[in-house]
This record gives C-alpha cells, structure tokens and sequence, in this order.
C-alpha cells in the first residue's frame, strides 16, 4: 500500500455538525459520570451512616467547593440523560434523517440547558 | 468472525440491549431520587434513611448499581477500543487497554462492592 497517501484525519480542520458536538459531549459526559459515581457514594455513605453525618454532611456541602461538584455532576446527568434518551428515541427509528437528527439535537441542547440551569438554582 | 473476549456480553449486539435496558434502569432511578430530594425541602436524617430501610427501594438501587456497573462498562469499553488502538498508540496499543480495563473492572467492582455494604449496612 502506498504510504503517502493523503489522509486528514486533523479534526481541527473539519467544521463539525452540530450532531458531532452532541455525540462527544454524551461520551464525556458519561466518563465524567463515572468518576463522580464514586463521590456520590461517598455522599450515600455519609448521610446514611448516623444522624451525626448526615448533619455532618449537609454543612459541609453548603461550601463553594462540593456545590460546584454537585452542580457539575447533575450537569453531566442531565446532559447525558437528555442526549441518552433522544439516542433511544432514534434507535426507535424516530428523527433518523439527516435534518430529524439536527432538529432532535437542537433539542437536546435547549433541553439540557434549561434543566442544568434549574439545577444551579436548586444548589444555590 | 472475530470476537472479543473483553467486551461485556461477547456480542454487541447483547451489549447494545444490556446498554438501552441499564439507561432505560438509571433514568428511571434518577428521576426517582432526584424527584424525592427536590419535593422534600427540609429532608432530615430520620427521613432519608426510612426512605433507604424500605426494601424495595434498597432493590431499585441495587438494580441501578449494577446497571452502572455494566453501563459503565460497556460505554468504557467503547471508548477504549476507539482510542486505544494500534493507529493511534502503535503496538503496544493492546497491552495498555487491558491495563486499563483491568483498572475499571476494580473501580467498578469496588463500587459495586461498597454500594451493597452503604445499603445494607446501616
Ligand atoms: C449514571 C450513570 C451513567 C454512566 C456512568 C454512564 C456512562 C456512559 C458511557 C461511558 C457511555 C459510552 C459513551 C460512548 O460510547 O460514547 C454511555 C453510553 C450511553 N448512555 Fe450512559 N451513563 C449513565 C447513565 C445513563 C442514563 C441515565 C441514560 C438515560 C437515557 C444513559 C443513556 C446512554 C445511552 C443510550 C448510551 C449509548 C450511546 C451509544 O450507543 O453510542 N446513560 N453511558
């Protein structure tokens, strides 16, 4: 095989469609759930061990620190579960052309965007 | 036909159903706990934990931990084997993935492990 062929695989030289931007967001929104999954745990454990952690927990997560892990980590939630379920709703053969995915993507986006707002406003 | 030996349910086809049958699990789950957090404004200790004492709702969440775990693991897998990949690592590429692999299976055994030990021991 030729080695010289062109290739360009230099994502940062394509303009991505807004279908491109909703897929990797859902893949880093899944790891970034992943790694919190440990400190919700955490969280679970702490406010079920006795009444004094619970207590014990409720102050110290009203500190700037854990309420922007919390807000980030229902922020990756909401996206990923907004994003998951538009996928389910495609696979159920809903919005697979090309403009049904861009409109369920846009969607998507305002979606999760009003709900990570509201979930600012509950941690806050 | 090649098949993998790391993947979750040896076919993908399994692991796409097991992926939708977890998410379906976690939303579900989701909705729940986040609902009964949001609609009970002045939750104390005495409440939450009656709530967690319930068996069904121990089950509902061990349920959801185990579909994290096997999510997870599939949705990982998937992205290990797009990026750790003889292309874009060169040879040693295979090596480094189940290095990997190996990591995520004691992250998430360990989650799983310490979720029945948090529901069940308290
Ligand atoms: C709460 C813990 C969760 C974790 C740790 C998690 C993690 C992941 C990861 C790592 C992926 C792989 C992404 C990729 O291949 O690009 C994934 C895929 C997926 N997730 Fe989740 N997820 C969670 C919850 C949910 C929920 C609540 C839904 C609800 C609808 C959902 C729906 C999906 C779907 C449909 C896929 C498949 C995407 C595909 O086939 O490309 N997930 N998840």
């Amino acid at each position: 095989m030729n080695k010289n062929r062109p290739v360009n695989l230099d994502i940062s030289t394509i303009k991505l469609p807004i279908t491109a931007y909703i897929s990797i967001l859902h893949r880093v929104s899944g790891v970034i759930l992943y790694a919190v999954a440990g400190i919700l745990l955490y969280m679970l454990d702490a406010s079920l061990e006795s009444a004094a952690s619970f207590a014990e927990l409720k102050e110290s997560i009203n500190t700037p620190l854990p309420q922007i892990i919390i807000w980030g980590s229902l922020a990756a939630l909401a996206y990923h579960m907004v994003a998951g379920i538009r996928h389910l709703i495609m696979d159920c053969g809903i919005g697979e052309t090309l403009e049904g995915g861009q409109n369920g993507a846009k969607i998507a986006f305002v979606v999760a965007a009003i709900l990570i707002v509201l979930a600012g406003v509950w941690v806050w | 036909m090649v098949t993998s030996i790391t993947s979750f349910g040896r076919s993908g086809l399994y692991d796409w159903m097991v992926q939708r049958i977890t998410a379906v699990i976690l939303a579900a789950y989701t909705v729940f706990i986040v609902g009964y957090i949001v609609c009970t404004p002045d939750l104390g200790y005495e409440q939450w934990s009656t709530l967690f004492s319930y068996f069904g709702v121990r089950i509902f969440s061990l349920a959801a931990l185990l579909s994290i775990a096997a999510h997870a693991w599939i949705g990982l897998w998937a992205i290990l084997t797009d990026y750790l990949t003889t292309r874009m690592m060169g040879a040693k590429a295979t090596f480094l993935r189940v290095i990997a692999q190996m990591v995520l299976g004691v992250v998430t055994a360990t989650y799983v492990l310490w979720g029945i030990e948090i529901l069940w021991g308290f």
